[in-house]
Formats: C-alpha cells, structure tokens, sequence
C-alpha cells in the first residue's frame, strides 16, 4: 500500500525526517564544544538587578543521552517503516504484527475447537468446558447487545429463556449466529388508530393481560382480515421461518402497554442481528450455539 | 517620562495572579467530581454528569488556571526583564478581561453539551474567535514589550514565553478550523484520519507549548529569582530551547499508535517523542543545578521547594514520556488509566506546583507585602499537595497496568480472560485512591486561597513598582 499520491511527497518526507532527526544530532554537535572563559564566569548580563547566566558546558551525560536518542532513530528508520513509502529491513507493519499473534492464538487453539466441532451441540450444550468457553465468548461478542446476563433488553431478545423468535433447533440456532437475522415487521398505520388500538386490546389478550372486551372482539376480526395471520399465524403462535414472534406468550421484545403494541403496528419494526461467520469462524459459532442451548435448556429445569 | 511610564503595570498582574488561585479550585474542584463520579456512579446527575464534566475539568485547569498563571507571570516577566512597561495597558486589559469572558463561555457551553469534540479544543467556532483575537492581543503586547526593552539581551525565560505564544497561535488556529452549520454547531475541516493527525498534532502540542514552553519560561525566572543563584547554563539553555521547541512539533503522531495512520507516520512521532527526552531535561538540569551552592535553601524555603519539586516531576514525566510513545509499551499503556497518571503527574507535578510556587513568590510583591500572610501555611500547602499527587499518580500507575494487562489477557480457548466490565471492577479501589489525592490537591489550593485572601487583606493601596534602571554591565 502507498500513502501518497505521487513520488514527490514520497521523498519530501524522506528528506524532511532524515534532515530533521540529524539536524538535532548537529544542533548538540556545535554546541559541544565547552564555552570560552572560566567555568565560575557568567555570561554578563544582568537582570531586573539580579537575574545571571553561567555559562556551564553541557553535561557530558546529557549529552550522551541526545546523541544516543538520534543514533537510535537513524537505526530505527533503516530497520522499521519511517521514511515514506520505505518499509524498512525488517519488513514490520502493524497489520503484520496483528495478523502473526491472531495466527498464533488460532494455532493454539486449534486443538481445542477441532475437539468441540466433533461433538454434538447438544453433546456440547452439556460438556461443562465447552460451555465454559461457550460463556467466555459471549462474553466478548455478544454481551454488548444481550446483556452479561443474556436476558437481552429491549429490541435485543433474551437468550435465557425457551422462547425462540426464530427457532430454537441446534441447526437453527447456528444458522442465526453465522448468517445474522433480519426481522421486519411492516407499519400498519393505514389501518387507523381505533382498529389498531383493537388489535392491541386483541393482543394483549391473547397473554391473558387486562383488556377492553368489546375491542378485542373487534380486535380479533381485524387480525384475521387485515393481513395479521400471515406472519403470525391464524392462532398468533407465529413463525420462526419469518422470525414471527408468538404473540400468545408472555415474552414481549418491544414491550406488552397497549401504547406500545399500538407504536409496535402503527409503525412496525425492523431488527438486525449481524451475521458472525466470516468474522468468528464455524467452530465459535458452534461453540456460541451450544452455550445458548444451554442457557435455555438451563431454563427449562426451572 | 509621564508618572505611569515610570513603574510597571502590575494591575494586569495582579487580576491575573488572583484568577490563576480562583480558576485552580474550581477546575480542581470539578476534577474531584469527575473522579467521585467514577467511584460512586450514582453522582452522575442530569447535566452534570462526567461526559460533560471531564471536557469542564480539562478547560478550566488547562486553560483558565494554567492560562491565567501563564498571563500572571509573562507580563510580570516581561516587564521586569525588558526594564520596561507593559506594551499597551488597554489591550492588556482586554486580553484579561476577554480571557475571563473565554473562560465563563467555555463553563456555560460544555456542560449543555455544545462541543466540537476535540479533545482540548472542545470550544465552539465563536469563542475559538475570541480565543484568537484575545490571543493575537496577548501577542502584540508581549512582543511590544520585547520591541520596547531597555536591555540588549533577551532574557531566557521570554525565548520560552514567546515560543509558547507563538506556536499556541499557529495551533489553534489550524486545529480549530471547522465550517460552522449553525451558531453553536460546527465540523472540522479536516476529515478522517487527517483530521485525527491534526487534533494530535494540536493535541500534543498543546501539552509542548502550553504546558511546557511557557512553564519553562515561568521556571527560568522564579527558580533563579528565589533561589538567588545564576542559571546554571546559558549554553544548555540554547540547546534545549531549539531542540525542545523544533521536536515537539513532530511527536504528536503517538497518541494514533496502533490507528488507521499509516505506520511510518506512527514511526516518526515514536522517534521524536523519544529525541525529545534529553531537551526536556536539559530544562529539568539547568533548573535544579541553578540551585548548586544553595541546597541549603530547600530545608526551610516552602517556594523553592515548589519549585524544585515542580521540576522533579517534569524531569520524571517528560522520561515517562518518551518510554509510552515506544510502540510495544504504548501497546499496553494506551487508553489506561497509566495515561491519565502520566498527564497528572505533569499537569499537578509540574505545571500547578511551578505556578504555586511561582504565585506565592508574586503576591506579596503584587500586594505591597514583604512575605505570605503565612509561610507555614505554603509548607503545609507543600506537604498537602506533594502527597495528593504521590496518591494520583501511584494509584494510576497501578490501575493502568493492570487495565492493560486484563486486557490483553487470553485464555487457552482464545478468548479473552477478562471482560471489559471485570477491569472497570477491579479499578475502583484505586480511584477511590485517586479521589483521595485530587481531594488532597484541591485542599492545597483552599489553604493558598485563604493565604492569598489573608495576604491581600487589610493592605494599603499598592503602588506599582518603579521601573529599574538596567545593571551598569547591562545585559
């Protein structure tokens, strides 16, 4: 890769690093000689009454120390990426340092994973070290989103229960870790806001929570004749092929208040979860996939 | 001669000196709050909380304590070294009065959230103006004292003076250029990561030449001043002025260590942050070896123990310096708290103790005093602050390189040993440490205020002092 546009600034830089690093090294080497006169003179001049200058040598120490500190540098820029587009003899970069240790952590690890990626993800879902590792790197990606707990937030589903938005078989499970999910559900707005407040009410019972009847009469009819069922399903169970949620349950991604089912119709949702493949690999996949059967069969003995 | 072109204007002075204690306990003050906010979450309230309060700390240490000090001490160097009155008494005042102005703006603006996000140059583009046209004041009167001496020579401590304002200058100018969309809203000229070189570049700098060249001048006249010595070296003074003020220029390149900027450009900031090393103590040297011959001075001296104290902890953070710019230690220390412990240890170490002591040296000549109020109270004001920053610095040292090294620990399955929200945990200890150092240093600050207070009181109307004839050998 090249930094600059042409040659030109290409040795502008050059010659401006090496003339400046050496500059200081003359600087110091011009000065070093000791002054003329006696050590005990100042130079004359005097003050506001009393302010005066010695006129010591520099310090031979000192002195050491600068011209070491450019000696260093002019090694440095001939060993390691300095002058322009030169890379240097030792041929480092900082990608290439970050590629070597990511090789070398894959390498020392490799054993470990190719063990897991032989078991069974439900095999895996019980083994108390994959789940260990499991933990770890939910820890580290996906935490971020579901909560250290895994219970999620709102618009970030919980992992900690048995209720699967989109499915919750091993295959299942991996294919949402490795190729991401992307839900939408489409605003309803034309609909208007006294159907849509049906719908809620309609909605809410369905979860056996308080609401108008005379509105969830009206709300069921609206459900089945509005387009509702064709995601959710004709008895609202939904479907995890569309990532449909059951509305029958108690689990609630947005929220369960009549105000925010009716927010949830009136302009719909649309969620992404990212696709981890390319940037975890199968095997964590695989392992990640076990954790989160785990946490949910984890979920069931309760 | 008319009556006032025969002393020199200390009122400027005097407004300044005051400010500099004022501003150091409320920028203090809000430090110790950030660092509470951090050991006790639940102190952030509403506005107030420490995203909004870091930005205030910084300003107002920086730039309202620091500048001030900084005003305080050039004009009063200035004047005394050149034997003559300050260049102009009305831009003088406005520089003082337009700095205070700055200062209440930046208090109002960064706690409603008005920033430009760069770090140190958070101020929106109309108070990046008056900073601008306050400090091009600032250079005219400075310079035009310079243009009007009485002496030949000119004395060291305005080389660092004038460094320091003309390279601030420059800085801010390039740095805060931005296209304004609204009159409290703008965005840099400058896009990705040039924009980020720019900042650092600025960034730096601001540490090089706000915090350093123009401590530096203060240093050259209150260390010889009070210790009563000559500068050791005016020959090491020339080398390390040229040598500090060309090399800082080149080393902000690594605060991006390990970024989307290109690897020799990282390079060449790691090699002159590590030439800078010697530069830096050559000021350090001719600092302390000023004092060979007069040791004795610093048993029962509390200023010149400020003072040389001050240069101890420059001389210790200017070698830390250079050791985290090196790639593979920047790799642990960077975005740790060892950062934070680092600015500290210069920014309490240095730069507050050399304008403590430089303060408690002004005042009582300010004020038409022969001494403090009460010099015991600057020792124990000593104590109090040399033991907060020993706290400060000790207890980041600490939680930084444990930050770095939870961090960048792995497990044998890859994965890392330690989330992020473990080293926060393991932190709190150690910033419950440090609030207790930042309450220490504040609490300095209160016993200089009472002195100053105590000082100031009862005095009778000061006249300024008349201008000095320069010494027969003049310089």
């Amino acid at each position: 890769m090249n930094d600059f546009v042409n040659q030109f600034w290409n040795w502008y830089v050059i010659l401006l690093v090496l003339v400046s690093i050496i500059a200081c090294g003359v600087l110091l080497w011009t000065q070093s000689a000791p002054p003329a006169g006696s050590r005990v003179d100042t130079t004359g001049h005097v003050w506001d009454e009393t302010l005066e200058e010695y006129n010591n040598p520099l310090p031979k120490w000192w002195m050491w120390l600068f011209y070491i500190t450019v000696i260093f540098s002019l090694v440095y820029c001939v060993l390691y990426p300095t002058l322009g587009s030169y890379q240097g003899m030792l041929g480092w970069s900082s990608s290439g340092q970050l590629a070597k240790e990511v090789a070398k952590a894959d390498e020392q690890s490799k054993p470990l994973y190719d063990k897991y990626m032989k078991m069974d993800l439900q095999a895996l879902a019980a083994d108390k070290e994959g789940i260990e590792t499991g933990k770890r790197l939910y820890l580290t990606y996906c935490m971020q989103c579901h909560g250290a707990d895994a219970r999620g937030s709102k618009g970030f589903p919980n992992l900690a229960d048995n209720d699967w938005q989109w499915g919750g078989e091993p295959a299942q499970i991996v294919e949402t870790i490795s190729s991401g999910r992307m839900g939408v559900m489409p605003p309803h707005a034309q609909l208007g806001a006294e159907t849509i407040k049906d719908l809620a009410n309609y909605v809410r019972s369905l979860s056996g929570m308080p609401a108008d009847s005379v509105r969830v009469a009206k709300g069921q009819e609206a459900f089945n004749t509005a387009g509702c069922s064709g995601c959710h399903g004709p008895d609202a169970k939904g479907m995890h092929a569309l990532g449909a949620p059951n509305l029958t349950d108690k689990t609630w991604l947005y929220g369960s208040s009549e105000a925010t089912i009716m927010e949830t119709i009136t302009k719909g949702r649309t969620n992404q979860m990212p696709a981890w493949k390319e940037f975890l690999g199968e095997a964590k996949v695989h392992v990640l996939a076990a954790y989160v059967l785990s946490l949910s069969t984890a979920a069931d003995k309760k | 001669m008319s009556e006032t072109q025969s002393t020199y204007n200390y009122k400027v002075v005097r407004q300044f000196a005051v400010m500099t204690v004022i501003w150091g306990i409320v920028g203090m003050l809000v430090g110790v709050i950030i660092a509470a906010q951090l050991v006790w979450p639940e102190l952030n309230l509403g506005w107030l909380h420490f995203g909004r309060l870091r930005p205030l700390h910084t300003n107002a240490v920086i730039f309202a304590f620091g500048g001030c000090a900084l005003f305080a001490t050039s004009y009063y160097v200035v004047q005394r070294t050149c034997h003559a009155r300050i260049f102009s008494d009305g831009l003088a005042a406005f520089t003082f009065w337009g700095w205070q102005l700055i200062i209440v703006l930046a208090a109002v603006t960064l706690p409603l959230g008005i920033t430009s996000g760069k770090e140190y140059a958070e101020l929106e583009w109309p108070i990046d103006i008056l900073i601008t046209l306050v400090w091009v004041a600032y250079a005219v009167v400075f310079f035009g004292t310079i243009a009007k001496r009485k002496v030949t020579h000119i004395y060291v401590a305005n080389w660092f003076y004038g460094g320091f304002i003309l390279a601030v200058a420059l800085l801010h100018v390039v740095n805060s250029a931005a296209i304004p969309v609204s009159l409290t809203k703008s965005y840099s000229a400058y896009a990705g990561v040039q924009d980020a070189m720019v900042q650092w570049w600025y960034g730096h700098n601001a540490v090089g030449f706000f915090l350093t060249a123009g401590f530096l001048g203060m240093m050259y006249y209150f260390v010889p001043k009070q210790a009563g010595r000559p500068v050791y070296s005016y020959r090491l003074s020339v080398v390390h002025f040229w040598a500090l003020i060309f090399t800082y220029m080149w080393a902000g390149p690594h605060h991006l260590h390990y970024t989307a900027l290109p690897d020799w450009t990282q390079s060449v900031g790691m090699l002159f942050s590590l030439i800078l090393l010697a530069p830096s103590w050559g000021g350090m040297i001719n600092g302390v070896m000023t004092l060979s011959g007069a040791w004795h001075k610093l048993r029962d001296d509390p200023i010149l123990k400020f003072l040389i104290t001050s240069l101890s902890f420059y001389g210790m953070s200017t070698f830390e310096g250079p050791m985290m710019a090196i790639k593979t230690v920047n790799a642990l220390s960077h975005y740790t708290d060892w950062t934070v412990g680092h600015v500290h240890s210069g920014a309490l170490g240095w730069v507050a103790m050399v304008s403590i002591g430089a303060m408690y040296y002004l005042l009582p000549r300010l004020f038409g005093k022969p001494e403090m109020f009460s010099v015991k109270l600057i020792t124990v004001h000593f104590w109090v602050a040399t033991i907060g920053v020993v706290l400060y610095i000790a207890s980041m040292w600490i939680a930084g390189v444990m930050q770095g090294l939870m961090w960048r620990a792995v497990n044998v399955d890859g994965t890392l040993t330690y989330s992020f929200v473990e080293s926060v945990k393991a932190s709190y200890p150690f910033w419950a440490i440090r609030f207790l150092g930042g309450l220490l240093f504040l609490s300095g600050m209160l016993i200089m205020a009472y002195n100053m207070a105590k000082t100031i009181a009862g005095g009778r109307s000061v006249d300024d002092a008349r201008i000095l004839v320069p010494a027969a050998h003049h310089a």
